[in-house]
Formats: structure tokens, C-alpha cells, sequence
């Protein structure tokens, strides 16, 4: 896989089928629904103790924003997704072109990406933090490398943005 | 984000000072009287009036420090150092104070830095 940035884009390109479809399932993986801790990280209460007023007023008033907010990112990452979904061989190589206008709502979605798999699954600090374990064929290491997979798309992301 | 409907009570206590004020022209007589001032009601709690409010993120082991850096910049406008403390200060601590204030301005603060996926509180300060 290479990246890079290209005038307004960035561009990734020589993706393999693995990687494509770890991609492609940026919008699903953000999905906290039927997950409630999740759901729990994702629409936390602004206020510890007992301020049942404000936690309620928030549930109300904020969460529904929030919703649509993360929403509103996901469904921007899913249709520059599209781009891999061409009708190519199924085993080659893809590229994909995210306009730099989209970096947010792609820092977004990443972001609730490996929030709602963090949870799912329910990763200690130190696994986080073990960046050079890779996968070794159970569901829960696939889902460790997933998370540190979209965290170097942030970090390139973001270099881009300071840049 | 907006927040409006939860601004009501703040905007009542604003139209009721209003009321006291107000002036009457009256035309035929030529004449500007004052009407009668109008007391103003408590709408908001003492509780509400405490100052000041604080803004409180708390660590958490996913969001990465280069995108926390970025979003105290956005949030409060903060230079690249200053983020980088706070942001290092959460990482070590496990929570920094990043603001403090009255608090429908520290609730929208924690409303954008929910918006970010960050973990944060209102606190009252004290």
C-alpha cells in the first residue's frame, strides 16, 4: 500500500484485496448499535455524580446532534468508499482518492471506527499500546489490527492537515 | 451543534429585565413617561450562577495524542505547546482542567469535544 498526497487528495494506492476490505468496512465497524458499551463510549454523560437534570436535558437536546453528526461523516466515507467497489478483477490492486475536504468526516469515522471495536472488545491499555503485534489469525487480533490500521490512516490524515 | 432550547431560561431573564425598562411614548400628550419597572423574576438558580464551571477531559487509551493535540487547538484555539501540555497532562494524569467559566459556555465546550469523540465532564469548580 502506498500513500500520499496529491494536490487536494489524498491518495492510496496499490490497495490488496485485505486491505481494501478493511476499507470498506470503515462505516459498519462504526456502527455502535446493538453494542452498548459502545454505545456507552460513544454518547457519554457530560457530568459525573448525580446532576440528573443536565444528563437528561443532554440526552435530549445533545445526543441527537451527536447522532447525526457521526452519521453525517460516515456516510461521507462510505461514498468515497464507492471507489472501491469497481468492477476490476476481485484480486487487484485498488486505488482510493479521498478529497482533502472529506478529512474530517474521514478523521471522524476512524475515529468511531476504533472507539466502538475497542469496545466491542473490550482492549486493555497495554494491548492498545502493543503496536507491533500482529495478526495471528484469531477474530479478536484481526479486530487489535484493524484499530491500529485506522489509527495510521488518522495519523497520515492529520499530518496532512498540519502540513 | 447549536444548543438553543436548553438556552431558554437565560433568554427569559433577559426579556423580563427588558420589561422594566421600557418606555411609553404618548403621542397625544406629547409626552415620554416610564411605565411602571417591572420586578425581575428569579429564573435560574443559584445553583446555576455558581461560577466558575470547568471543562474536564479524562484519559482514554484509543483517541491518539496527535488527534487530541488537534482538537484542544480547534475547541479553544489554543497554540500547538499549549495543546501538547494539555493533551500530555491527560495522558499522564489522566485528566486536565482545559477550561473553566460560566457554564453554558463550559456545556458547549464539552458538547464540541464530545462532537471529537473525547471524553469529557463539567465539573464545578472548587
Amino acid at each position: 500500500m502506498e500513500i500520499c498526497r496529491r494536490n487536494d487528495q489524498i491518495e492510496i494506492s496499490e490497495l490488496d484485496p485485505f486491505l481494501a476490505e478493511l476499507f470498506r468496512q470503515i462505516p459498519t465497524s462504526a456502527n455502535p448499535e446493538g453494542v452498548p458499551a459502545a454505545e456507552k463510549r460513544l454518547f457519554t454523560p457530560p457530568i459525573n455524580g448525580k446532576e440528573a437534570e443536565i444528563c437528561a436535558e443532554w440526552k435530549i437536546y445533545v445526543e441527537p446532534e451527536l447522532r447525526r453528526l457521526f452519521q453525517t461523516a460516515t456516510q461521507t466515507v462510505a461514498a468515497d468508499l464507492e471507489q472501491l467497489n469497481g468492477s476490476e478483477r476481485i484480486l487487484a490492486n485498488r486505488t482510493l482518492r479521498i478529497p482533502c475536504k472529506h478529512a474530517d468526516a474521514w478523521l471522524s469515522a476512524l475515529n468511531q471506527a476504533r472507539l466502538v471495536i475497542a469496545a466491542k472488545n473490550d482492549f486493555t491499555e497495554r494491548e492498545l499500546g502493543d503496536h507491533f503485534r500482529s495478526p495471528t489469525g484469531s477474530r479478536r487480533d484481526l479486530s487489535l489490527f484493524q484499530v491500529n490500521f485506522y489509527g495510521f490512516l488518522q495519523e497520515f490524515i492529520l499530518r496532512e492537515l498540519g502540513s | 451543534m447549536s444548543c438553543e432550547p436548553r438556552r431558554g431560561r437565560g433568554c427569559l431573564a433577559q426579556s423580563e429585565e427588558m420589561k422594566g425598562m421600557t418606555h411609553i411614548l404618548n403621542e397625544k400628550a406629547g409626552s415620554v413617561t416610564t411605565a411602571e419597572p417591572t420586578i425581575e423574576k428569579e429564573t435560574r438558580s443559584e445553583e446555576d450562577l455558581d461560577l466558575p464551571w470547568q471543562v474536564v477531559v479524562h484519559n482514554d487509551p484509543v483517541n491518539l495524542m496527535s488527534y487530541v493535540t488537534m482538537v484542544f487547538q480547534r475547541v479553544f484555539g489554543y497554540p500547538r505547546e499549549k495543546a501538547e501540555r494539555h493533551m500530555l497532562e491527560v495522558h499522564h494524569k489522566g485528566r486536565s482542567v482545559l477550561w473553566s467559566g460560566m457554564r453554558e459556555r463550559a456545556e458547549l465546550h464539552v458538547q464540541q469535544l464530545h462532537g471529537y469523540l473525547l471524553l469529557a465532564t463539567l465539573e464545578k469548580a472548587g
